[in-house]
């Protein structure tokens, strides 16, 4: 494996400093000769460092739908947008409930070598709400599971629930809850404000994520477990899990980088791009979500990276596919969107990658001190540039954020010690294979 | 004026001049041959993915007194309900040759969307989209009544009509299943922006979320309402038979009681006070007989000038002139 000595980088907006990568480890840069021929300097100059960024929430759709995504063109997507660690979610097809479907997963992702990709196992059978699935075997397999969600469909079912949130903590599992009511949001196909009601599109109300959110906190207090949220979306909610932590409640929240930018008024255009589970609420949630995010009631950043084919994206707005794609954005769009908050990189790292790595246990990510794994990003703050979402290595075209101007790119990620995204341009992937994570 | 998918977006100029050449299309409706040379050669597809046979004939009677060649597509049958995408079906009825869509699709915004993704470039006329709107139904209500309260008869071939006016200062009650209504959303825009006062009367069930935002004033007590207020119209809006039992409200006794227009309140209405209804009714539900047959009642003026209005529509929107040169 060679060396490298970044030379010059701004390590996490704190100040400029070197940071040196001895065999796939993070090492104080004295112990580097930066004349020696196994050692590649890295000028970083005007460059920020950031821990390699962690995300909790993506699909890569692999197995099933791999005409919409495979686990190497998400890892490739990943490594573009800086992440060193993905979490893939269950609903897959099959459904990710059974030990040898993330161990397939697991596998695919060491085979693909550009992330570390983690997989998500299924609460329930099926995802058809009925059964506990075989969450025991599934976090004892070699994938080792620690976060289970049958994201995309909530656990209505409050005894389910709770058995569920009783069970993981066997291992120091988390659930991570789709909080949408099944009733309240029966044909629903936006959010339900004044946009719907104009639009006379069956509305999703508010109250059917809050509803939930506040039901498993109070359980998760019941029973004494780990909660994640994923994908909160509403003001409510935010207030509730406000609440719920002054109450010392365990509970870990996500906000995704379209929720903290786009609003319902876009819905007006009926273009399916930004048709989306949760929906895009309306400004003032927006606001409270960019609140929570830097004082820290919401966690962290997951993207909910859902590539979709063109035939289920071109069609009208009732038949299309609900998500976006956004792994490769996320950075960019999160620094915009949190431009007129006291919110700087120490508070990036944090939500996008120690904070995740902590709750999901990711070991190997979320530090730049020496000693760590080397899972690094580097990022150019001043490289104003458009979104162009057919230049994106995701096979997903759906992104919501094509044609907006952003001023920060990802120019190299460090994925344990390689560097698999480099000048801005995808490179190999670890040639290590199936090992690094045994290092 | 490219297409015409709403009337939340349609200026008052736009819709007076719509009306005004309706004025001029009805005096056609009269003559012994009822056809105007003015779209020969052009063909006029009617998409029909949602079973419509009023509207679908309206149209088709519109377009072929206007000369143009009709071409009837119905999603039932056809290649849509083997799973056929919208985009496909679009870009073969565009190889086809078509120069004017009407659309009616079950999922709101779908003519919107055609407007605008460049599977096709033709004028979009909206026959009605999901909950969202039904303008060609708006703008021959806005006719009907322009007709009536001007003192005109209500439909058929009037000399000097009401043309140029708006319905300033009308008072208008639409009452009944607003929240599922594209009739209640297009008419709510278009007849306010004609200077009407719209008053919206519902259950708070069948009211969409967000209403109040609406240029409209809001009774849940249609008695109330009658009693309060003095309209110069009340438009009675169908109640789906599948809403009957989610739980909107009890049952169909119950709904019948509170905002039917029962006998006993057609009596207690002003004496100037007209009926309208979109259509199809629902007798002894949202409408009685007695109501439904008053001499009050403009229900079937409103069907016979539905022909003028898409006429003035699709001659509007085919030839881009304001008034015929008849």
């Amino acid at each position: 494996m060679t060396d490298y000595l970044i030379r010059g980088a701004n390590v996490l907006g704190q100040g400029i400093a070197d940071i040196a990568i001895k065999d796939s480890t993070i090492v104080d840069p004295d112990l580097l000769d930066p004349d020696g021929s196994d050692v590649e300097l890295v000028n970083a100059d005007g460059l920020i460092a950031l821990p390699g960024l962690v995300d909790m929430h993506t699909h890569l759709r692999e197995p099933g739908k791999e005409d919409a995504e495979t686990i190497l063109s998400g890892s490739r997507a990943a490594a573009s947008g800086g992440f060193t660690c993905v979490h893939a979610m269950a609903n897959t097809a099959p459904v990710a409930d059974t030990a040898g479907v993330v161990e397939q997963v697991h596998r695919l992702g060491r085979t693909a070598g550009y992330t570390e990709v983690v997989p998500i196992g299924a609460v329930t059978i099926g995802l058809e709400g009925q059964n506990l699935a075989e969450i025991g075997a599934m976090a004892r397999s070699a994938a080792r599971v620690r976060i289970f969600s049958d994201d995309g469909i909530c656990v209505s079912d409050p005894l389910l629930m709770r058995r569920a949130l009783e069970y993981v903590k066997t291992f120091d599992g988390v659930i991570a809850q789709h909080a949408q009511e099944p009733r309240l949001t029966e044909g629903a196909q936006m959010n339900e404000g004044v946009v719907s009601a104009e639009l006379g599109l069956p509305g999703w109300p508010a109250v059917a994520e809050e509803s939930i959110i506040a039901r498993d906190v109070l359980l998760a207090e019941h029973v004494g477990s780990r909660l994640h949220i994923c994908h909160v979306s509403t003001k409510g909610s935010v207030d509730i899990i406000r609440w719920a932590k002054s109450r010392g409640v365990e509970i870990t929240a996500e906000v995704t980088p379209h929720h903290l930018m786009l609003t319902d008024e876009l819905v007006r255009s009926f273009d399916p791009v930004y048709k989306v589970n949760p929906p895009l609420r309306t400004e003032a949630d927006v606001t409270a979500l960019r609140e929570a995010l830097a004082d820290g009631t919401i966690d962290v950043i997951g993207t909910d990276h859902a590539p979709h084919t063109a035939e289920h994206k071109c069609s009208e707005w009732t038949a299309a596919a609900m998500g976006m794609v956004g792994m490769e954005t996320a950075l960019a769009i999160v620094v915009e969107a949190m431009s007129d908050y006291d919110f700087d990189y120490r508070d990036l790292a944090r939500v996008m990658s120690a904070t995740p790595a902590r709750i999901t246990g990711a070991t190997g990510h979320g530090s730049l001190e020496s000693g760590s794994s080397a899972n690094i990003v580097l990022i150019d703050p001043n490289s104003t540039h458009t979104i162009v979402p057919a230049d994106h290595a995701t096979k997903g075209r759906n992104n919501p954020f094509a044609g907006l101007e952003v001023s920060t790119s990802i120019t190299d990620t460090f994925f344990y010690g390689h560097r698999v995204f480099s000048g801005g341009e995808l490179s190999t992937p670890h040639p290590a294979g199936a090992s690094w994570t045994d290092q | 004026m490219k297409h015409l998918l709403d009337t939340v977006s349609l200026s008052r100029e736009d819709a007076i001049s719509i009306l005004d050449i309706a004025e001029e299309m009805a005096q056609v409706s009269e003559r012994e041959v009822k056809k105007l040379p003015v779209l020969r050669g052009r063909t006029v597809v009617n998409l029909f993915f949602e079973d419509s046979t009023r509207t679908r004939l309206s149209f088709e009677a519109a377009a072929k007194r206007l000369s143009a060649d009709v071409l009837n597509f119905s999603a039932k049958g056809s290649s849509v309900s083997k799973g056929e995408s919208l985009q496909d079906t679009i870009q073969t009825i565009s190889a086809m040759g078509a120069d004017a869509l009407v659309v009616r699709h079950p999922g709101s915004g779908t003519p919107h969307r055609l407007a605008h993704t460049g599977w096709i470039d033709v004028p979009v006329v909206n026959a009605g989209d999901g909950t969202h709107e039904h303008p060609t139904q708006a703008l021959l209500d806005a006719f009907t009544l322009r007709r009536a309260l001007g003192g005109f008869c209500a439909s058929g071939a009037v000399k000097d009509g009401p043309r140029g006016r708006g319905l300033d200062g009308a008072k208008v009650a639409i009452v009944g299943d607003v929240l599922h209504s594209r009739v209640a959303r297009s008419n709510v825009h278009l007849l306010a922006n004609l200077g009407a006062e719209v008053h919206l009367i519902a259950p708070p069930t069948l009211l969409p979320w967000g209403v109040e935002t609406w240029p409209v004033t809001l009774h849940y007590d249609l008695d109330e309402a009658l009693h309060s207020e003095e309209f110069a119209a009340v438009m009675m809006l169908r109640v789906q038979h599948e809403r009957m039992h989610e739980s909107f409200f009890p049952n169909e006794r119950e709904y019948a009681r509170l905002w039917g227009l029962s006998a006993a309140r057609l009596a207690g209405l002003p004496k100037e006070t007209f009926i309208m209804h979109p259509g199809p009714m629902n007798r002894g539900f949202e409408i009685s007989a007695a109501a439904a047959d008053s001499p009050r009642a403009l229900i079937l003026d409103q069907v016979e000038n539905g022909v003028s209005v898409r006429m003035a529509v699709l001659y509007r929107l085919l030839t881009g002139q304001e008034e015929t040169n008849d």
